[in-house]
């Protein structure tokens, strides 16, 4: 009971919603880019919102179901599953898929998005770390062999089928990506001047095009410090923006380090992070500050948001969901597949 | 300087003591982490040097009412008792086990005993765990082996090595690329993913390293990868 890997996109990992507890000891959190994709993605297919799901970025796996039937479900961006074979069709993202032995899918190039999300009812059966599936590829530590997937993995399920059952799908997509980032000042505001600080939130920071699950370094007008950039080195938050001395802020993603001795400027909100951890490398981003108070109050609405898209979802026949598909599959991605 | 209350973000909070690396200060921040212990709303808390980064659930808590415990927590009368552990660490300052030693004498114009001896006489204090999974950052070195970082740092620094640089000495938990100089190996594994507990080093926790001979480090070494050694250590209350 597997899904055997034949092409693994371009970095396609397992991840939940991080490895917790552990970053006294030195042990990064990890976990999904954007966590409120996963959720939705493990919502979908009838799982806990944190079971492990595999996480692509830029673009996506061609898998094999190599169990008796599973239930899928992809969130996070636009891009369609494309189920292949003699009578290939492609489904929009956001609804769950039933699939039997034998059939292959894949999810080419992501489109509005750097990361996506695929589900797997009953979860993915690899050894929990530190009570968490995420990979951390740099430690090689936790998920699927603690790296990337490859091709000819065969990546264990928990489940060797699914029910048959009605299928779900989101009413309308979720609204996650933000053309401001909403950041905190500091913990380390206090090294840049008035001026300084002006820039840093007034500017279109461009996207470093080796931006990974670690961070991306953030291409724009230098930084100055006031008076040195060495800290004693402290805690890191994930969303942190640190400034070391090129002046050109780093923002930390899932993969950063515990600790770190740059000062940071500000930090990106917990209800940001899914859409700055969406961001493509190469794009733009620009940042807008807000009270810690009024983030914390974003993040409680955006919490009820999320709540109430996932009671709202539909279910649909898998007859309807294959219509629709085939529509897809002559309308749009003709020439694509098959 | 007064303590300072800093926002990293909404899901974390960072108490501030100070603003150098100072043993009265990281004895402030080890007492209030475990002060915090089982505070509702806390994910986790990560000591450093002269703060402390407490993790939160912006769900369950806020800034304000974490900032009003931890302050709770401070005005109190008696100070907080914390529980570490002091490790008895064996390691080999010799040959192969010890590349940047005689480099070290020189530049500190001590003899190679010396540095050995300097360097494992002294208890450690951990003052925090980072860089890389369970990579204690340890203090404070004697004033004649303070030496800054190597200019050319080493793409690969095999796990177990014991390195100086600055006031700090630590241990390479993984391979790894590093600036410090090793001046010594310890046959222990202080990063195992597969065991229970990977990280046995707590912020916190004391270390002495003993000097072994090379074969000694030998048979340590092969009682490690057998799975029969365990490491001493003695439980301290703070």
């Amino acid at each position: 009971m597997t899904l055997k890997v034949a092409s693994p996109g371009f970095h396609t990992t397992v991840q939940d919603l991080g490895r917790v507890g552990w970053q006294d000891s030195g042990v990064p959190v990890s976990g999904a880019l954007d966590p409120l994709s996963l959720r939705i993605a493990n919502g979908l297919v009838g799982n806990a919102p944190d079971a492990a799901a595999l996480e692509m970025l830029l673009m996506g796996p061609t898998l094999e179901v190599e169990a008796e039937s599973v239930r899928v479900a992809l969130a996070g961006d636009a891009a369609k599953l494309e189920i292949l074979g003699e009578s290939p069709r492609a489904l929009l993202s956001h609804q769950s898929v039933f699939l039997s032995r034998g059939q292959k899918f894949r999810v080419a190039g992501l489109a509005s998005s750097a990361c996506a999300y695929l589900a797997i009812e009953g979860g993915i059966a690899v050894p929990p770390f530190l009570g968490s599936a995420s990979t951390y590829v740099r430690g090689g530590l936790g998920g699927f062999e603690g790296r990337a997937l490859r091709a000819g993995d065969l990546l264990p399920l928990v489940r060797d089928k699914s029910p048959e059952r009605p299928e779900l799908r989101l009413r309308r997509a979720p609204e996650i990506d933000r053309d401001v980032i909403r950041v905190v000042l500091g913990p380390q505001d206090d090294f840049f001047d008035e001026a300084n600080i002006a820039t840093f939130l007034g500017s279109d920071w461009r996207i470093s095009r080796d931006a990974d699950r670690m961070g991306m370094r953030l291409e724009g007008p230098t930084l100055a410090h006031k008076a040195g950039y060495d800290i004693v080195s402290d805690g890191i938050v994930t969303g942190a923006i640190q400034v070391p001395g090129s002046g050109q802020p780093i923002l930390l993603l899932a993969d950063h380090q515990t600790t770190g001795g740059y000062p940071k400027i500000a930090t990106v909100i917990s209800a940001d992070l899914p859409a700055a951890g969406r961001r493509r490398p190469g794009g733009t981003i620009r940042f807008a500050a807000v009270t810690v108070e009024e983030a914390e109050e974003i993040r409680r609405a955006q919490e009820r948001d999320l709540a109430k898209l996932l009671a709202s979802a539909e279910t649909v026949m898998q007859e309807a969901i294959i219509d629709l598909g085939a529509l897809y599959s002559a309308n749009l991605i003709s020439g694509v597949v098959g | 300087m007064t303590i300072r209350f800093l926002p990293s973000g909404d899901t974390a909070l960072v108490v501030e003591f100070g603003s150098v690396v100072d043993r009265a200060l990281s004895d402030r921040v080890l007492r209030l982490a475990a002060g915090l212990e089982g505070t509702k709303g806390i994910v986790e808390t990560v000591p450093t040097f002269r703060s402390i980064m407490i993790h939160y659930d912006p769900l369950s808590t806020g800034f304000a009412e974490l900032k009003s415990a931890v302050e709770a927590l401070l005005g109190r009368d008696k100070p907080i008792e914390r529980q570490a552990k002091l490790w008895h660490v064996p390691a080999c300052y010799e040959g192969e086990w010890a590349p940047d030693l005689e480099d070290v004498a020189r530049r500190t114009g001590l003899g190679t005993a010396e540095v050995v001896k300097l360097h494992s006489e002294v208890r450690y204090h951990i003052y925090m765990l980072g860089f890389l999974p369970g990579y204690p950052y340890m203090g404070d070195l004697p004033e004649v082996l303070r030496l800054p970082r190597r200019i050319d740092p080493r793409v690969k620094v095999p796990a177990g090595s014991v390195a100086i640089a600055t006031t700090m000495t630590a241990i390479y938990t993984l391979e790894s690329p590093g600036g410090w100089h090793l001046i010594g190996t310890t046959p222990l594994r202080f990063f195992d993913p597969a065991a229970e507990r990977p990280a046995i080093l707590s912020p916190g926790d004391a270390i002495e390293f003993e000097p072994v001979s090379p074969g000694e480090f030998a048979s340590v070494k092969r009682a490690v990868l057998a799975g029969d050694y365990k490491v001493q250590s003695e439980r301290l209350v703070l």
